[in-house]
Order: C-alpha cells, then structure tokens, then sequence
C-alpha cells in the first residue's frame, strides 16, 4: 500500500495549482458553446497541456505521453478549483478517441483539430424508439446510391442535436446481415438537407434532447468510420469509455460536502438538521457509501497503473456510481421537507435548486449510458460468468 | 502509487487460506461447533498469533492490513478462532499503552495464551452489565464476552480505562453464553472485587483497539459474504428449472449482480481502513467505524439474498450456509452495530453538537 503519488508527481500537482490560479479570471463561466470565452479557454488549455493533452500535436493535441496520475492531477484540481476544465461533449469524449483508433489519416486530420478547438460540435445518433438497451436492432438505414449513402430513419436522445455541426451516426447498411454485422458508423453535417430536429423536453424541464428525423439526406461515401458491416466495433470501443466517466465518486465526494454545509445551515424548529439524529444517521449512511466507491476508485485507478484489469471494480461503478448520487440528492430533498421541493425561480431556493434537479437528472444517468438492469446483465454474465438468457427467436 | 496487496501479503494470504481450506472445512467446522475446539493450534504453527506483535518482543512486526487479510481468510472459512482479541485487540492494546510486555507478548505470539476481550463499556453498555473499577480491582458484569474461552481477558471500565485479568483470579466467575453463531466463543463474566491488571487509563488506547477490532470484525464479514456470493453464483450456474439454469433468469442473476456491485468496493474499503489505521491517525477512527458499519449492511444484504438464491436448500442444515449468515450477523453486532457506529464516525468529524 502506497497512496502517495511521489514527488515527481507532487511537482507537477503544483504547476497545475499554479496555472489554475494565475488563469482564472479567464474561464469562462455559463458562456455559450462557441463564444470566444469558451474558444480561447480551451486553446489556452490545449497549449498548457491540460486539455487534449496526449492527443499529438500533428492533429491539435498536446501532444503529451499518457499518464495516469498526471491525468488524474488535473482533473483532481480543476475540480477542487470549481474552474471549467475545458470542453467536454461527446465528440471529444467519444469521436476522437474512436477516430484515433480507427480513422483514416484524412478523417484524423479533418475532425480531430476543430473538434479539439470547439469549433466543430457534434452529437451522436446511436438509440432509436425502438432499439434502446438492444441498440444493435437500430433499424436507421442507408443505401449507397453512386457515391453516396441516402440515409432514412429516425434517432433519439440525440443530445445537443440542435447546436451540432456534425453528427457520429449508427446506420444499417447490410440489412440481410446478423443484426451486429449490418451496422456502419457514419459521419455527416447536421445542416445536411432532410435532417428535422425535434426537441425532447426531459423531466427537468430543459429540452437537451431531441428526436432527429432523416428523410433521403445523401452522405459522402467516404465519410464512414472503419468499413462496413464493422460499425458495432467502432461503437462499442467507444461505449466503455462512456461508462467508465459516468458515476465518478469524486465529484459525489464534492456533493456530499455540498450536503454536510447544507445540514449545517438549514434548521428545523430552530434546530440544524445535521442535530437531527435520524437525519444525521442517513448521512452517515451516504458517507459510508461514498467511501466504499472512492476506496474502488484508487483500486480500480492503481489496477490501471500496473495495466492489469480490477474487472468487477470496474464494472460496478457506473451502477453504484450513479444510484448513489441520485440517493444523495434525494436525502438532501428529504431533509428539507417542503423547502425541498422548491425549483426555478422560486425565491426560497437553496443552492440554486441544484437539489432537485439533479436528483432528476442522475435518475436519467441510471437510465442512460446502459441502464442499471443492464449494467446488472453485464456484472453477472461478464463479471461473475453467469449464463445468459436463452435468445428469443423473432418472431415472424 | 499501489493501491493493493504486496506480493508478500498475496503470499500470506495463500498460506493461510491453503491452511484453512482442509482444517476449516465445512465438515471439520460442524465437527468443532458441535465437540468445541478451533484452529488456533494450527494458526499458531503459521506465526498468525505473531503478526501484530512487535519485533522487538519475539513478533513479526507486521502492518493492520496483513491481520485483516488473515481476518477476511477466517471469515470465508467461517474459522473457530479466537484471532481478534488474541491476536489483534490485546497485542495492540499492549502496544498502544506502552510499558514492558516482553512476556505476555511472547506468550501470546506463540499461541500459548489466548486472550479475550470484554470491552461493552467503551462503546455502549446494555441493561444488566457494566464494569466499575476501584484501583486494581474491578466490580460488575461484562456480557458477550467476545473470545470468551481465554487465558487472559481485555476488559474496559465505565471510565474507558483497560485492565488485564487472570482467567484464574479470585472473585472472577465465568459461564460462557450460546449465541446464534457457534463458530466463535461467547461468555459472561462477573467480577466482585476481582484483582486486576491496569494497563491503560487513556481513552485514546481504548480507541485504537476498538479500530482495529472493528476493521477485523469488517475483513471477516468481508470473507464470509464473498463466499456467500461464490457459492450463490455456482448454485444458479448448476440448478436447472423451467429446463434452463436459473442463473439464466435476470430474477436470479440481478441478485447475483447485486451482491457483487455491494461487496466489490468493500474489499477497497476494508484495505484503506487497514492502511488508515497504521498511516493515517486523523482519519482511523472514522474510516474503521464506517469501514465496520457498511459491512455490516453489504453484509446482512448478502447473507440474505445469497440464502434466497439457493431457494429452499438455502434454509436447511445440510447445505451449511448458515454458518457464514450467522457469523455475518455475529460480526454485525459485536463492538457496536451500525447505528452505533455511524454515530461515532459522525463524532470523529465534529458532527455532533
């Protein structure tokens, strides 16, 4: 056991406190996605090594080795900060890592760059209505006509769709294939002529998601990722890596201290709440809870260091990750009784009527991402080797 | 940066389970439950007694993390032991309050003496028992006596100060209690004006055996609802109705899932605890009270739905998994239950007004 990361590592925790507090009066607070703010944030990050930073410098990167615990390092104190650590989205959490993998040189150098930069804004077209947690049954197809796929069929959840410039887009293109072996992966402009977007108001109130309809919109030929048929390989490379950042239990631990003030402020016939003791021992409980994971985190961190594979540890986070966030949002709701339900712009809100809407908001990340029933298939055939389900034949 | 066991710990970790797969077999544990006896003799020719005690004094000097994985061992194999007063609480007792042990720590790294600890009066005393102390004499009754059948007992007063006593002092009597777990021996002992050894009158000392015990009583549970969940999965892998394994069933496998997603970041959880105890004092105490409390929940979880996928084989004798329920539910409730320790923890961070 040896949780210290050594002095090399102590060095470069210093440098990036430094940069963080001589540098932000410049991050950007709630500007929009392409505002200059925004733009030369995340430039300035770039160059200083602390966003994009192991991607190469050839295709706008930092250009850095990878490193674990220098990656970790920064996100650790941006986020003890609270100072944006620059652009995240789905085209560079999840188009560039896959266009890395298994672009060609000319998709590297045409989307990597401006992705990086912000300037290029993309969403990602994967579930339809009737292919949620059994993705691979996605019906959305294209047909090559000359040089062209004509693509017809609906998606949804399509984050962003309505400030997007491109969209990462699962379609069939072998539809007499096994149903893993029809899908390609797609690359095509949202200002493409036949694509409608219909925004998806969720439970919070905000409409982030929308419906995406394609009429007949002719896409390039050669803007498909990998070859066809091989789209639920590129795809899938890329889902892990979406699961892996969802239910990271060291922003809970920011949430849960966030709860502790709250408890410490807010009063109940004059009393603290924290002084209540059935209200203290059910954040007693959470605590417990959020040490268990971060305690998973440093193993599942440590077993990344030494490449060897903590499976379970791994598998479990996204599941306990995100239930025990919606658990902790929803304790700080039961707490507050009636000033719990406060929202929008109710004058007697606490801490921004974060509360609520982020209660709200993980119950969709326990549903999203692979839900918990499937994150449980997952644990119990991969993780513990269990039997699948017997296949149902279609019926015809 | 190495969060994990050392080569050395993986190889302690074999020895004592290789030790404890033939000695603690389920049949040898029935066969002990019902005749009396334990394991120590053989834990003892394996220097398990030794592990906690200093060097200097004969010991092997050895970290809180190496007793926990013997801890978690002897949970999965449901082991007689008297592991955690003899090996763990008195030996860091003993260190903690500081002094010449030279003797007592020689006999207890040998195996020689077994200790047990009466220590209900640190953390909460129950109707019917509690200890007073008049200099080196001690007056009351101590309940659940934890490792009851001892040469020597741990015990703490109503002013959180430790004494030794003789198992053959004057004024002592003993009558050992039958508790659902028959795996671990359990007394009570009522003093009456019986001559004592005082060792600590430093609450801190207390403290530091309660850790260490808990995060014990934590690794064993850790062990026992690991192979709680191992035998679950084996048996929904081999039974078959409705012509198909019922592990197949999302019903039977999401319970499988369940138990795993609670007790995987448990054994994180148990190694911090242990490591915390020896490196990191600010945040011991609150880390093994919470360390024991969420055990204990992952556990009572475990010991019940690993019973319900083995259905009705689940509830018999035959199939045995009872012995790892009730040493779960004994480990739940010994040197304080949850809500105790939850309490605790929020004290050790200023929480309570």
């Amino acid at each position: 056991m040896d949780l210290s990361y050594g002095p090399e590592y102590e060095v470069f925790r210093e440098e990036t406190r430094e940069f963080i507090n001589s540098h932000r009066d410049q991050a950007p607070r709630g500007q929009g996605m392409k505002s200059p703010e925004v733009l030369n944030w995340q430039k300035l990050l770039i160059e200083n090594g602390y966003a994009a930073r192991t991607i190469p410098k050839a295709y706008g990167g930092y250009g850095a080795q990878p490193d674990i615990l220098k990656s970790r390092i920064i996100a650790e104190e941006f986020a003890s900060a609270q100072v944006n650590s620059g652009l995240g989205g789905q085209g560079i959490s999840m188009l560039v890592p896959t266009l890395l993998e298994v672009g060609t040189e000319e998709q590297k150098q045409q989307f990597i760059g401006p992705t990086l930069r912000g300037e290029m804004v993309w969403c990602q077209g994967y579930s339809e209505p009737g292919a949620g947690s059994d993705l691979a049954s996605l019906r959305t197809a294209a047909v090559l006509e000359g040089d062209e796929w004509v693509v017809n069929g609906q998606k949804i959840w399509t984050s962003t769709a309505q400030h997007a410039d491109w969209i990462f887009c699962l379609v069939r293109t072998e539809p007499d294939a096994p149903k893993h072996k029809g899908i390609s992966f797609l690359l095509f402009e949202m200002s493409t002529p036949g694509i409608e977007i219909r925004p998806l108001v969720d439970m919070t109130g905000v409409a982030n998601f929308n419906e995406t309809f394609f009429t007949d919109v002719r896409v390039p030929k050669h803007q498909i990722v990998g070859e066809r048929g091989q789209g639920w390989m590129v795809a899938n490379a890329i889902l892990g890596h979406e699961r892996d950042s969802l239910g990271n239990p060291n922003v809970t631990l920011s949430r849960l201290n966030s709860l502790m003030e709250l408890m410490k402020t807010e009063t109940i016939a004059g009393e603290r709440l924290i002084d209540n003791p059935i209200y203290r021992d059910r954040l007693m409980q959470i605590q417990g809870r959020v040490m268990a994971l971060q305690c998973n985190d440093l193993r599942v961190l440590s077993s990344r260091l030494n490449n060897t594979d903590a499976r379970l540890a791994r598998m479990i986070v996204k599941l306990q990750g995100t239930e025990l966030r919606h658990d902790l949002e929803g304790l700080a709701i039961d707490v507050m009784g009636e000033m719990g339900l406060a929202y929008a712009d109710n004058p007697h809100l606490r801490d921004r009527g974060s509360w609520q809407s982020q209660y709200m908001y993980y119950l969709g990340l326990i549903i999203g991402g692979g839900t918990s029933q499937i994150q449980k298939n997952i644990i119990s055939e991969r993780g513990l080797d269990m039997p699948r389900e017997p296949k149902v034949e279609k019926a015809s | 940066m190495e969060f994990g066991l050392s080569e050395e710990q993986n190889l302690l970790q074999r020895s004592v389970n290789g030790f404890l797969d033939n000695a603690s077999s389920l049949e040898k544990v029935r066969a002990l439950a019902e005749d009396g006896g334990d394991v120590w003799p053989g834990l003892s020719e394996l220097g398990v007694p030794a592990l906690l005690v200093p060097e200097s004094a004969g010991g092997l000097g050895l970290s809180t993390l190496d007793a926990a994985i013997v801890a978690e061992a002897l949970g999965a194999h449901t082991a007689p032991a008297p592991f955690v007063s003899s090996a763990v609480m008195l030996p860091v007792a003993l260190r903690s309050a500081g002094g010449d042990h030279d003797s007592l720590f020689a006999d207890l790294a040998s195996g020689a003496v077994r200790a047990g600890c009466a220590l209900a009066d640190g953390y909460g005393t129950r109707a019917g028992s509690g200890i007073t102390s008049n200099g080196d004499s001690l007056s009351g009754t101590a309940l659940y006596v934890l490792d009851f059948d001892a040469d020597v007992y741990l015990v703490a007063d109503n002013q959180q100060a430790l004494f030794l006593v003789d198992k053959d002092a004057a004024n002592l009597s003993a009558q050992s209690l039958t508790t659902i777990d028959k795996t671990r021996s359990t007394g009570e002992l009522t003093f009456s004006a019986t001559p004592a050894q005082r060792l600590s009158d430093d609450p801190a000392v207390l403290q530091a055996v309660l850790d260490a015990g808990r995060i014990m009583l934590a690794a064993d549970t850790l062990g026992a609802a690991q192979e709680m969940l191992d035998q679950a999965v084996e048996y929904a892998k081999q039974r078959e109705q409705f012509n198909r394994p019922i592990g197949s069933f999302q019903a039977v496998k999401h319970m499988c899932a369940e138990m795993a997603a609670g007790l995987e970041p448990c054994r994180a959880m148990v190694w911090f605890a242990a490591h915390a105890l020896d490196t990191l004092p600010d945040q011991a105490t609150m880390t093994a009270c919470h360390t024991k409390a969420h055990l204990s929940e992952v556990g009572k979880f475990i010991a019940k739905t690993s019973t319900e996928v083995h259905g009705g084989m689940g509830f018999t004798d035959l199939v045995g998994l009872h012995y790892w329920f009730k040493r779960i539910g004994f480990n739940r409730q010994l040197l304080g239950a949850p809500e105790l320790l939850r309490e605790e923890a929020a004290r050790a961070q200023q929480l309570v007004a």
